[in-house]
């Protein structure tokens, strides 16, 4: 820019040739993240956490279902770090593969909530009307139920098992996302380029995937986060009460209940897959913070 | 106030009728045919067609609806498919634990998360405010169910203090009703304590800098009223919705907390229900769960009208 009487002339219309880039005057996405220190140390917490379940086979010192039954129900020794079950089944080893199956459960959970609530919230935002209103009212419906009762009810149909618990959660969840992406969309939609866009002829498709998708991305984003977090203590329960993973397949929850007979005898079968969750959630959390403080201001200094 | 109550009311009985015809038609989703899938272990033709007669398969789905959906109108629920009890009956029997543990709980939430979040707001930045927001984001993170074991742990097991399992009705002990939900009460309590002290401390900073705050102050009236007579109201409503969405979720976490405090309510019901595939039963479950939390949604709507005496017209 080379203006240098900027008093006398009206702010020019931003010609695109000679407008600034986006962000250089402020710090970028990630410099904004990494500044949030609870937000940064629990991104690395849970990127341990993952890389720690994925290498389950590599880490492990043995196989999952491995029984040791003269060694059953032992605190921590050097052969078993953190203990041994009342099979005798490694506890370090178990938490590991546990891992696998609580956070990919968490995971399919919240994709299948994106899935079926980020679309819908496009279409109701952009669309509006009647369709919106129709959504918006099964929404709310869904919303009606406490998430694990109506997972529960979805279970007694469908018969326990992973899957099925997970795919109800994700039905439980998607119109809180659906919520969501519906009011970004409504904000965008009121824009002024949105509107030139419109009148231009530009096929509302392109519309919503160039100029109203980046837009919903960030609060969709925070959901997600925060979302995984529900969805870990969900399926958690869920397999706790024998209606999501079933033995021998080990999920923190899974091991929460087995553990929780065994309290008297040995307390710590339940201590650590609940300081797993509690870590695993506590990071989703942080990180949701962290996202939305760095996203939320996205309003430049320069801007009125 | 009257105004809103209608309004309010106009939309949740419409919503009740629409989500019974959710929880009816659950049914759609069991595998194949329902009948054989409900009627148990190896199920001879017999009890099949029984099952069958008592659902009343054979009838246009609409015609199910409004044979299940009427009787419902009058308190009535059904049928259990293995046992001679009627749904309405267990669900009723049921229904006095479930409503104490949630009480109860609701009631540990409020007061701890409103004096948490009170004592942070009026000490910002200091060792209590962070003290304080450490403990609600860990107390939002940890799940209730293993603080409801590392509870029985504790002051079950090593101290004795209370009971692990069991329940007394309130009108048989109340002493031993309350120390029998103690327990399972402050699981359930501690994640929505967590969350309304969040919201509370963040009204409440923003109001104790209001003008008349300082003009409370100024005129010598002690803390406590200037707290409570003044501040607080204008920051109960986000304080409010919080409860309000709390008491959802915590309805949903008295599944898990009644099978592991063994108390005989409304979850554990479901629970048992689910596992013997007792269709009817988890459909009354679920509708009064649902009638529960619509309840408590129009509780919560009537209040703003209280705490705000703006909402009352608009």
């Amino acid at each position: 820019m080379t203006t240098t009487a900027p008093a006398a002339t009206p702010p020019p219309a931003a010609p695109p040739s000679s407008a600034p880039a986006p962000g250089p005057d402020r710090p970028g996405f990630w410099r904004r993240f990494r500044d949030n220190r609870p937000a940064f140390v629990a991104l690395v917490v849970l990127a341990v956490l993952v890389l720690a379940s994925l290498a389950a086979p590599l880490i492990a010192p043995y196989a999952p279902e491995a029984i040791d039954v003269p060694r059953r129900l032992s605190l921590s020794t050097p052969d078993h770090w953190l203990g041994t079950d009342s099979l005798g089944r490694d506890t370090f080893t178990r938490l590991l593969y546990a891992g696998r199956v609580s956070l990919m459960a968490a995971a399919l959970a919240v994709a299948i909530a994106t899935a079926v609530g980020v679309p819908l919230g496009l279409l109701a935002g952009y669309v509006g009307g009647k369709v919106d209103w129709l959504l918006g009212r099964a929404g709310d419906v869904l919303m009606t139920f406490p998430a694990i009762i109506l997972a529960i009810a979805i279970i007694a149909a469908t018969g326990p098992g992973l899957q099925n618990a997970m795919v109800a959660l994700g039905i439980v969840y998607a119109p809180r996302l659906f919520r969501v992406t519906r009011a970004a969309t409504l904000q965008v939609r009121a824009e002024t380029y949105v509107e030139a866009s419109i009148s231009i002829g530009t096929p509302a498709w392109k519309i919503i995937a160039r100029r109203v998708l980046p837009n919903v991305a960030s609060p969709v984003l925070v959901q997600v986060s925060v979302m995984l977090a529900a969805a870990l203590l969900a399926e958690a329960a869920l397999s706790l009460l024998g209606l999501g993973v079933v033995p021998p397949t080990a999920s923190w929850g899974v091991m929460l209940g087995s553990g929780f007979k065994e309290i008297r005898s040995t307390p710590l079968l339940v201590f650590w897959p609940g300081v797993a969750i509690a870590v695993a959630t506590l990071s989703f959390n942080l990180i949701g913070d962290g996202l939305r403080d760095a996203l939320g201001r996205r309003i430049r200094k320069a801007a009125p | 106030m009257l105004g809103l109550l209608a309004r309010r009311l106009a939309f949740t009985v419409p919503m009740l009728v629409v989500v019974s015809f959710c929880v009816f038609s659950l049914i759609v989703l069991v595998p194949g045919d329902p009948a054989v899938a409900l009627a148990g272990e190896n199920p001879d033709p017999e009890q099949i067609a029984a099952v069958r007669e008592r659902l009343g398969l054979d009838d246009p789905f609409l015609v199910q609806f409004w044979h299940w959906f009427s009787g419902v109108l009058q308190g009535d629920l059904g049928q259990s498919l293995f046992s001679s009890q009627s749904v309405a009956a267990a669900v009723f029997s049921r229904l006095p634990a479930t409503l104490s543990l949630a009480l109860l709980s609701l009631a540990v939430a409020l007061v701890l998360g409103v004096a948490v979040g009170v004592l942070a707001a009026m000490r910002p930045g200091t060792w209590i405010d962070r003290v304080a927001t450490f403990a609600a984001s860990l107390g939002v993170a940890v799940p209730y169910f293993w603080v409801g074991m590392i509870l029985v742990l504790l002051f079950a097991i090593n101290l004795t203090i209370f009971p692990a399992v069991g329940y007394v009705p309130l009108t048989e002990n109340p002493l031993q009703w309350f120390l029998h939900l103690f327990l399972p009460a402050t699981a359930l309590g501690l994640a929505p304590a967590a969350v309304i002290a969040r919201q509370t401390r963040a009204g409440m900073t923003g109001v104790l800098r209001e003008d008349y705050v300082r003009t409370a102050t100024a005129k010598g009236l002690p803390p406590a009223r200037v707290v409570g007579q003044h501040a607080l109201k204008n920051a109960a409503v986000p304080v409010v919705t919080a409860f309000g969405l709390e008491a959802s979720r915590l309805i949903g976490g008295t599944v898990v907390i009644e099978q592991l405090f063994a108390l005989p309510g409304l979850g554990n019901l479901a629970y048992t229900s689910v596992f013997a595939r007792d269709f009817p039963m988890v459909q009354g479950v679920l509708l009064v769960v649902a009638a529960l939390v619509l309840l408590i949604n129009l509780l919560v709507d009537l209040s703003y009208g209280y705490f705000n005496p703006r909402i009352r017209q608009s």
